[in-house]
């Protein structure tokens, strides 16, 4: 038997009489294609394994007996093959393929969403007879109906590719659809009573080749043909794949993904494809808001006037007053994920050299320690797929980064990486890990000592008994190269658990860490500087103090607040002003009743932000922004990726870009922070933040660069090396050999305006070294790390007393009742239902059957949920969904603790 | 004239009373060549499989002995005997399992022992409910007696048989589609590579899949030795062959022939077989081999029942079912209501199965209804053509499996030797032939 070459391997093939080198290991259709040779397909993508299905890539394969036809997408390469893909025999074959898929086809394209983006339409005008020979009637079916919540199908245009359904078992492993009869009536279906429920159904419409799958909020929205597209970033998660928004009359109607090799390879989650609706919402802030009836700021009145549209120079001018009347440490910048890294940058820039705080932070007490974020060893989203092991300290991936849940899949099931699994319930994960440890809530960092230590385990740790811990510390000891998914298992622990885990993994020799966070360009954020005690490029404060003053003039030398800590400053009355940059405590951060007392007690608020929401009723003035696809700007990603954010539509009203913002508080407050335009900003970037020097925007807006440059890891602001070619196949819809049409400089601000004093800065100042970014090192040096001591409290919110206690764990479902979701109609209503599950034991012992209501009592508040009995759920826990309509577990949670505790008692009915 | 019905090597039970049971098998030398092959080393069981010559009964008739040969040097390997005969005209392996189950059993074990099976499936075709009641007993008989399960006969070697019922899919009998279905997934044929089940089978592992009548050989083959055996028959074709003759003759039914020993004249016409065509008519068409072939006529009546001189005259032995027209059957309706079988058995999985066959069956069906148009023969032969290239025997392909080009077979055939007739019913605007007697039951299926 021949020796199997390496994958990869050249390997050289004879096409159509030209020699081609072909890597070992790819199909035919494949190398034709890098060769520049297009063999038209419809059932295959390059995402998914080759089912042979169509038969429209017939082509002739030479072998001992001659040519034969062959499929050219599952005959892999092989030495010496000779394969001709133009010849009478490959017409013949493939036109009569083509005729076959329509003789069943409707003719409906001029109703059809698909028509103008249809392969089988394209190729049919391309190579297609002019008539039809097919004189039956055509086959029928019922049609259309849905298969889902936002998918429906219309079967009489199904061509039978098996895309759909490969999508759905192979990619997201959630097989809710099949192929149901036989030969000609063989149909897309749904199990009878099931619908199609995914994170990811939108994918199936997007690589349906015909107009069979067809998603709700798009329907019948535009034609092709009218579509204008910019390649972006999509900003629903901290994931950042890589979207082409498509727009028809100035509003946004189509999110497609685009194949970054890197991120995304092309899906997106159902979030990230359908939330543009909210863009289009009725209740898009267009202009500011403020109290006007009475003065403001008079913490202890009592009702107060309702916000009222104002002009952007009142707001300001309010805004700025009590900026100007209070003292640094005094202000509070709460938020900013939402703002593009530009934003973060002037905001972060805002605060330290303008208003002279360090109370800065883009996290919600929801999140983990910004210095470890910034400071611990880091690992790409390939590096961890391909990795041996990968250890999940981290949410349900599934519900919050949802396409990472598809890449760590598949490198589970098609590549050597093993997952194991450390958290208080089952996630999407756990099917595909070789281990999950059930960890009593509050525990977490125990667990994570024992794995990272050398001494074998022989006592249960956490209530995970000995021997898993033990059998998985000898996994992570034995396999080098661990990376480690590293997040918040639950919202009801504190931060601190997660990040003594980290620390304590971070002591395994060679691994590295990709953070978990969930929030949008929470990562920009961090890295721009909005998160206190870390300047922009990930530099300490106390290390980067020097050169900032040289650059942005004197900055705060105390660090600051982190979100929890200026909440609990607030809440005590010691907070003159907060902004909520994108941010609404009250419904995000995990302790609300905390978060409704600070902005309470804060004696002026004010909100930048694109919805009101149940933080902005506490706002005294409410600043409309411009939100993704309204405005240009850049993304940094949980890996440090850096990449364009694209503008296709205009901002509702006078909604304007947060820098714009900033740069206008500044101005009035007599200071010129020196941003006049996105490139004066990045221009300043590139000086300012060595880690971002060599990051280019032209760069990043070209074709070239579309996939972003990882900063951070080695081989900072790299070029990426290639770019694959995209299958139009693969991305029909899209139009893939797109530059960004506005060219960087076109949007000049406004606010260009010569006014205030400069920076501080006096000629001939010697310029001080770069600083060093933080490291390992100075997180050892720390200790515990990160939480300000005052949010932090050690064990348990215990529960009032009373047995029987749970400990709470909750989590988000990637529907919840967030601003976005509630403003976007098609998926409004997908959250789970508030219920509280308990394993069937503890409802036992409460003698509770499922269905019945439960009170949730903690020491912060309570709830009543009806019960469930899940198995997955460990004893002695109670798992919530965190932020779904109609109930706020946040009520429950004291985020500074531990864990949280809650008594359960069961309501008699009626009651 | 008078053909030797030939030594009966698998059908010697079929007159026995209760020959489905352990009792009459052990009355008639039931299990020796189990227990002989238990004596041999596993190596020469197959070598004398190899030197037997068993081609393969379930239609490719690829040589048995070659393809447990051709096993993935891996653990387990496992042992599927394909039992699910669906095709219409078919039913030999119908009759093997109903009347000697055990045999099969036995023939089963004995190739489990020479490739060192981990465990049995024999895969029978669900509708076959008394087989697979027959079946299920001989088991619980065979496990109580000690041939089948653990340390069998004493020897050591241990394997389990499980009887597998298919859920009706005439794809199933397609190798890799079986597989498929046993592992409980839809029953779509394999895309090749890996072009064996050898290499890649049952969930993955290296798996031999035989035919129920070519196991059923392997105890006469040990009990007798290969060389017994190969003495039947010439060339390639060795042995005896089960052929399952139905249509328009006297004595349809099963006969078990010497290979290249008769002619299809013979077996048509000779009074122990067929008794000739029945009321004395004329001879207007055979199928020589199921319904994949392509047919034969009066001229081929003279070509031995010999894979390879069937195979020379351009149709195929197939699974040994010939189907006998007499003149009084129309070449359009016969052609048509087998278009219509390939129809509605296309898996649905390649293009031009699954779209070429219903057209080809509602273009079928309407000039049997006298609405055709003398174009819908050209455009018969070149949908056919667009199924498999050529249009020739053996066919080419454009499908993963080989039901695709089955289909042009009936259909050419048809329009290639009853030209005139296709146009007659175009011409009358109807079928000139009495008329179908099952198309109201038909209209319901």
């Amino acid at each position: 038997m021949p020796e199997t070459p390496e994958r990869g391997a050249a390997v050289n093939i004879t096409l159509d009489g030209r020699p081609v080198v072909a890597r070992a290991g790819e199909m035919l259709i494949a190398a034709a294609e890098r060769a520049g040779t297009y063999i038209p397909r419809f059932c295959y993508h390059p995402r998914m394994k080759p089912v042979g299905m169509c038969r429209m890539c017939l082509v002739e394969l030479k072998g001992p007996r001659g040519f034969s036809l062959q499929p050219a997408c599952y005959v892999p390469v092989a030495e010496g093959m000779e394969a001709v893909t133009e010849s009478p025999a490959v017409k013949k074959a493939q036109d009569g393929v083509l005729e076959f898929l329509l003789i069943n086809h409707p003719l409906d394209c001029p109703v059809c969403d698909k028509g103008g983006e249809c392969p089988l339409q394209d190729q049919t005008l391309a190579y297609g007879p002019g008539e039809t020979r097919f004189v039956e009637e055509k086959r029928h079916w019922d049609k259309p109906v849905p298969v889902s919540s936002l998918v429906l199908i219309d079967r009489e245009r199904c061509i039978q590719c098996a895309r759909c359904t490969r999508f759905a078992e192979e990619v997201a492993g959630e097989p809710g659809i099949d192929l149901a009869g036989r030969s000609d009536a063989t149909e897309v279906a749904n199990y009878p009573g099931q619908p199609y429920d995914s994170n990811f159904s939108g994918n199936v419409v997007q690589i349906c080749p015909v107009g069979a799958l067809l998603a709700k909020p798009y329907r019948f929205r535009a034609r092709p043909w009218d579509l204008q597209q910019v390649e972006t970033t999509c900003t629903m998660c901290a994931l950042g794949c890589r979207v082409a928004a498509q727009s028809s009359a100035d509003e946004v109607v189509r999110f497609l993904g685009v194949d970054s090799d890197p991120v995304n390879w092309g899906w997106l989650c159902d979030k990230g494809r359908f939330l543009f609706e909210a863009l289009n919402s009725p209740r898009r802030l267009s202009y500011p808001l403020a109290r006007r009836a009475e003065p403001v700021g008079n913490g202890s009145s009592g009702a107060r006037a309702p916000l009222a549209e104002v002009s952007w120079s009142d707001a300001l001018s309010e805004v700025v007053t009590h900026l100007a009347e209070a003292r640094g440490d005094r202000i509070g910048v709460i938020g900013g994920a939402r703002l593009p890294n530009e934003d973060a940058y002037v905001w972060s820039k805002l605060a330290r050299s303008v208003l002279a705080t360090d109370n800065v932070d883009a996290q919600l007490g929801d999140g983990l320690p910004a210095d470890l974020v910034a400071g611990l060893p880091r690992a790409t989203i390939d590096e961890a797929c391909s990795a041996p092991l990968v250890l999940l300290v981290a949410p349900d991936i599934k519900e919050e980064l949802p396409v990472l849940y598809l890449r760590l899949r598949h490198a589970a099931r098609e590549g050597g990486t093993k997952l194991l699994e450390v958290s208080p319930a089952a996630t999407g994960l756990t099917g595909l890990c070789a281990a999950s440890l059930r960890y009593r809530p509050g525990e977490l960092a125990a667990v994570a000592r024992a794995l990272s230590g050398r001494e074998k385990v022989t006592a249960d740790v956490a209530g995970v008994p000995a021997a898993e811990v033990e059998a998985a510390r000898a996994l992570v000891a034995s396999t080098p190269g661990l990376v480690v998914v590293l997040g918040r298992p639950s919202l009801s622990e504190s931060a601190s658990g997660a990040a003594q885990a980290g620390l304590a993994l971070a002591e395994l020799p060679g691994v590295s860490f990709l953070p978990a966070l969930r929030r949008a360009n929470v990562h920009g954020a961090i890295d721009f500087g909005l998160a206190p005690g870390l300047l922009p490029g990930r530099v300490g404060l106390a290390e980067g103090s020097e050169w900032f003053e040289h650059h942005w003039g004197p900055v705060p030398a105390q660090p600051g607040l982190s979100t929890l800590g200026m909440l609990d400053r607030a809440a005590a009355g010691r907070m003159d002003v907060l902004v909520l940059l994108g941010a609404d405590p009250v419904s995000d951060c995990p302790d609300r009743a905390l978060a409704k007392q600070a902005l309470e007690k804060a004696r002026f608020v004010v909100a930048v932000d694109a919805f009101e929401n149940a933080s902005t009723a506490y706002a005294d003035v409410v600043l409309p922004a411009a939100i993704y696809t309204e405005r240009r700007g850049s993304f940094t990603n949980i890996e440090g990726r850096v990449s364009w954010l694209g503008q296709k539509v205009t901002a509702p009203g006078t909604a304007r870009p947060d820098w714009m913002i900033a740069a206008e508080i500044a101005t009035r407050l007599g200071r010129d922070i020196g941003a006049s335009s996105l490139d004066s900003v990045w221009a300043e970037i590139r000086r300012v933040s060595p880690l971002h020097a060599s990051v280019e925007p032209d760069l990043l807006m070209s074709y070239r660069g579309r996939d972003g440059v990882v900063v951070g890891t080695d081989g900072t602001g790299a070029v990426p090396a290639e770019v694959s070619p995209l299958d139009p196949m693969a991305a029909h819809g899209i139009s893939s050999a797109e530059l960004h049409p506005a060219p960087p400089g076109e949007l000049r601000s406004q606010l260009h305006r010569a006014l205030g004093a400069g920076p501080v800065l006096t000629e001939g100042t010697p310029v001080p070294p770069p600083p060093r970014r933080i490291g390992l090192g100075d997180l050892e040096a720390a200790g515990t790390s990160g939480l300000p001591a005052p949010a932090h409290r050690a064990g348990a919110s215990a529960s009032p007393g009373g047995v029987p206690a749970l400990r709470l764990v909750a989590r988000r479902p990637m529907w919840d009742g967030g601003t976005l979701v509630q403003e976007s109609p098609s998926v409004r209503e997908l959250h789970p239902p508030f219920t509280v599950a308990l394993h069937p034991d503890d409802l036992a012992r409460l003698g509770a059957a499922g269905g019945a209501a439960l009170r949730l009592v903690s020491r912060r508040g309570s709830l009543v949920a009806p019960v469930v009995g899940d198995k997955s759920v460990s004893p002695g826990t109670a798992l919530v969904p965190f932020n779904v309509p109609g109930a706020a577990v946040a009520e429950l949670v004291d985020a500074a603790s531990d864990w949280t505790e809650v008594t359960v008692e069961r309501l008699e009915a009626g009651s | 004239m008078s053909a030797q019905i030939g030594p009966q090597v698998i059908t010697s039970r079929f007159g026995l009373s209760e020959s489905w049971t352990l009792r009459a098998y052990l009355g008639s030398g039931g299990y020796e060549g189990l227990r002989k092959a238990l004596t041999m080393a596993p190596e020469d069981v197959h070598k004398a499989t190899l030197d037997s010559s068993i081609l393969g009964r379930g239609g490719a008739g690829f040589d048995a002995g070659r393809k447990w040969g051709m096993l993935r040097k891996a653990e387990p390997v496992y042992l599927v005997v394909n039992g699910d005969e669906s095709e219409p005209a078919t039913f030999k392996d119908h009759a093997l399992i109903e009347a000697d189950p055990h045999q099969l059993i036995e023939g089963a074990l004995i190739c489990a022992y020479a490739i060192r099976a981990a465990r049995v499936f024999i895969y029978v075709r669900g509708e076959m409910a008394l087989g697979l009641e027959r079946l299920q007993s001989a088991l619980n008989e065979a496990y109580e007696y000690g041939a089948v399960g653990a340390n069998i006969f004493g020897s050591g070697f241990s394997v389990d048989v499980v009887a597998h019922p298919g859920a009706g899919a005439y794809i199933c009998g397609e190798e890799t589609a079986l597989l498929e279905s046993l592992e409980g997934k839809r029953g779509y044929p394999r895309i090749k590579p890996p072009y064996y089940p050898a290499a890649i089978g049952l969930y993955g592992a290296p798996t031999v899949v035989n035919n129920v009548e070519t196991l059923s050989n392997l105890p006469f083959v040990v009990r007798n030795g290969s060389e017994a055996f190969h003495a039947l028959g010439e060339g390639a074709s060795r042995g005896t062959k089960m052929m399952a003759l139905s249509g328009h003759v006297r004595r349809p039914g099963n006969y078990e022939l010497t290979f290249a020993d008769v002619t299809f004249r013979e077996l048509i016409y000779d009074p122990a077989l067929g008794g000739g065509v029945r009321e004395d008519r004329a001879l207007k068409a055979f199928i020589p081999g199921g319904v994949s072939a392509p047919w034969f006529g009066p001229q081929h009546l003279d070509i031995p029942l010999a894979n390879e001189k069937i195979a020379e005259a351009g149709s195929m032995a197939g699974s040994g079912a010939v189907t006998v027209m007499d003149e009084t059957a129309c070449a359009v309706r016969a052609a048509w209501r087998i278009s219509r079988f390939f129809h509605r058995e296309s898996c649905g999985q390649c293009t031009p199965c699954r779209e070429g066959s219903g057209w080809v069956d509602k273009v079928m069906r309407r000039i049997e209804d006298g609405n055709g148009r003398e174009a819908d023969l050209d455009l018969l032969m070149d949908i056919c053509d667009n199924i498999s290239p050529g249009v020739r025997w053996p066919p080419a392909q454009t499908t993963i499996c080989v039901l695709g080009p089955s289909i042009p077979s009936s259909v050419a055939s048809g329009i290639r030797m009853f030209k005139d007739e296709f146009l007659e019913h175009i011409r009358l605007g109807g079928c000139p032939f009495p008329p179908d007697r099952l198309r109201a039951s038909l209209a319901h299926a």
